[in-house]
């Protein structure tokens, strides 16, 4: 184990796996001689050479395009896209193209491919660059769709991605590459792909998160300890598939739930997760499940305005404080 | 090229037209369903380079793409069976008329989205160039009006960038679907966008086989040779209209007549009788010999079974991974196991 920063392990998670198959390669704006827009890709471009580490035009279409032809070949690339909200410019690619051809021709392509992207909002990069659209992405049968809450499942899942057959979505939240935790050093530690994990045992209330409402969570958690009250906090780790075990064996000992997203709520992830407890586990609920999400307004630029919308850990305290005393 | 060489080529030109006469047929009594793409009076294009790609050459095009089906080596059998939704199809009947496809030919679609499948081409091209196969080429189609969307701008862009060896082909059949192409485009030679990208160049003729193998010859060698991407703006022409449901109000029927007289299967036979390479009758044994294979093709895919419920739910991934949902009719006929 080693401390190290979430953008640390995705780095090393990177690292390791393009010094391990040579079939591995990075393309996207900025990866190379810059490094990387936040530096995650710092260093790769001396050590990994312009064949592997290579930059790209401001063309999305492209990036996802070429990477998907070159997977389709047998290499195994990895698409950065500066954030998820230019996913948008490349939408064709990745969900009628990505999750479609593998199914589409019978299985004869296989789409070794990992797209990476930034999501979330709070750094005051106002509305068209701060959106947390990972649930769109989850919409797609074809796609996997993953996004870390912890140091630890950013490595692990980023290196079962890259060792996928299929091509997966991965979301990294930018607000989270300053957070430190443990870290497995072996470069063979991998987290497997759509398995929800407990991050925190409780008995009173289930919440259910991922990205960086996990350390929120966990923070609410500590809080809710001190008055009693005991919650486990179920981290997704992959929106597509969705494992709903974890979740569903919490939920039947608690019978409360509270699902966080930093995404809007309207059809988002939390929709899905209570639709799902009502449909598996209807005679555990004993109170309604709370959703907490962002206010649904396009993300202002004012900073103020910009927390005020997002989701806060003390938005969870207070729906935990509900779902419990109804 | 031996005699036998003209003699099946010429064949598959009446192959792809037989097919495509037939799948007409066979849409009309609701046996084909979705939408259907033909290709006729465009098959010296896929014929002629079909028959001068080498095989480490990748395939890929865009939906109108039976021909190129039939011209990279998927029997028409196969192609039929696509076109019905049948198991035996070369996408397992999951694909249908817009979504052909064969690794093992080196073809690699058949793509739905106009204009998606060209930064992927270059992305093929990319990974045969990361992968040392320095040989391949990839020769991609698209139609016409596919050059305005910015899918074909981003992918020639990055194609002359990183210097890939793509074999970009303009199929022009003058219309993107009923919209005439000096209506759509700001320049009317679509061969002209290359120039935008430092790209060699070059309009040809695309009714006459013969014409287009010696260009694309060519031009497939001087991509061997120096490199780099190459856009070939083949001039064509489609006698049916963009789909089936076609009203064809944007064009004359006297335009159609002109060009059912430069008709490619009817250029290709007269150069083999006035060259001395076939006579009449030995075309018209070939002609019957195509019959034949087309009648073969649909009672083959007439014959060959539906997909079962389980098809559903096969290859949404390479690697194993829950179904999410079945469907509620699955889902009670499960839950009554």
């Amino acid at each position: 184990m080693a401390r190290m920063t979430m953008r640390e392990a995705i780095s090393k998670a990177l690292w390791e796996e393009m010094e391990r198959d040579e079939r591995v390669f990075i393309m996207g704006e900025e990866v190379g001689v810059w490094g990387g827009a936040y530096a995650v890709t710092k260093g790769f471009y001396d050590r990994f050479g312009e064949k592997r580490v290579r930059d790209t035009p401001i063309a999305e279409a492209a990036i996802v395009g070429g990477a998907i032809g070159a997977a389709m070949t047998g290499a195994r690339p990895i698409a950065e896209l500066m954030t998820i909200n230019f996913a948008f410019v490349a939408m064709d690619h990745i969900v009628n193209e990505a999750a479609k051809l593998h199914y589409m021709f019978a299985g004869q392509f296989k789409l070794s491919l990992v797209i990476r992207a930034v999501s979330g909002g709070g750094r005051q990069l106002a509305a068209t660059h701060s959106q947390t659209p990972d649930a769109i992405f989850a919409h797609f049968p074809g796609l996997k769709v993953v996004s870390p809450g912890t140091p630890a499942d950013a490595k692990g899942l980023l290196k079962s991605a890259i060792r996928s057959d299929d091509p997966v979505l991965f979301i990294e939240n930018a607000t989270l590459y300053q957070t430190k935790g443990e870290v497995p050093e072996d470069e063979d530690y991998l987290e497997p792909l759509g398995k929800s994990k407990v991050q925190r045992e409780g008995d009173d209330v289930t919440i259910v998160a991922y990205s960086k409402m996990v350390p929120a969570a966990l923070e609410a958690a500590k809080r809710l300890a001190d008055e009693g009250i005991e919650a486990e906090v179920v981290d997704l780790r992959s929106l597509r598939p969705l494992d709903m075990d974890p979740v569903i064996a919490s939920f039947k000992r608690t019978n409360r739930a509270v699902i966080a997203e930093e995404g809007w709520r309207s059809y988002g992830v939390g929709s899905e997760v209570s639709a799902r407890i009502y449909e598996l586990a209807f005679d555990y609920v004993d109170a309604p499940v709370k959703r907490v999400a962002q206010a649904e307004v396009p993300l202002p630029y004012n900073a103020r305005l910009e927390q005020l919308a997002l989701p806060q850990t003390e938005d969870i305290y207070h729906a935990v404080k509900e779902v419990i005393n109804g | 090229m031996e005699k036998q060489d003209f003699l099946d080529l010429y064949r598959e030109m009446v192959v792809i037209r037989r097919i495509e006469e037939r799948a007409a047929e066979l849409y009309q009594k609701g046996k084909i369903g979705g939408f259907l793409h033909l290709y006729i009076g465009q098959e010296a294009v896929c014929a002629g380079i079909g028959s001068v790609r080498q095989p480490q050459d990748r395939i890929i095009t865009a939906y109108r793409d039976h021909g190129w089906a039939i011209s990279t080596g998927i029997d028409p059998k196969v192609v039929m069976a696509e076109l019905l939704g049948k198991v035996d199809g070369c996408s397992g009947g999951k694909g249908g008329s817009m979504h052909m496809a064969d690794v093992e030919k080196n073809f690699w679609g058949g793509h739905a989205i106009v204009g998606a499948h060209i930064p992927i081409a270059a992305g093929l091209a990319l990974g045969d160039v990361y992968q040392g196969n320095d040989d391949a080429v990839t020769i991609c189609m698209f139609g016409d009006g596919a050059t305005n969307i910015g899918f074909f701008h981003e992918g020639l862009n990055l194609s002359k960038v990183w210097n890939l060896p793509v074999l970009w082909v303009t199929e022009n059949n003058q219309y993107g679907m009923g919209t005439a192409v000096d209506r759509a485009s700001a320049v009317s030679e679509i061969r002209q966008k290359a120039e935008g990208y430092g790209m060699r160049n070059e309009r040809i003729d695309g009714m006459d086989v013969m014409q287009v193998r010696a260009d694309v010859e060519r031009v497939l060698d001087s991509i061997r040779k120096e490199g780099g991407p190459y856009l070939l703006e083949i001039m064509t022409y489609r006698y049916r209209g963009h789909s089936m449901g076609d009203p064809e109000r944007y064009r004359e029927k006297e335009e159609v007549k002109k060009w059912e007289a430069e008709d490619p299967i009817g250029i290709f036979r007269k150069y083999l009788i006035d060259e001395g390479i076939a006579t009449e009758q030995v075309l018209d044994e070939q002609d019957a010999e195509a019959e034949k294979i087309v009648a073969e093709a649909v009672d083959f895919a007439e014959a060959s079974p539906e997909p079962g419920d389980d098809a559903l739910f096969e290859h949404i991934y390479a690697e194993p991974a829950p179904v999410e949902y079945r469907g509620y009719a699955l889902e009670k006929k499960s839950e009554g196991k």
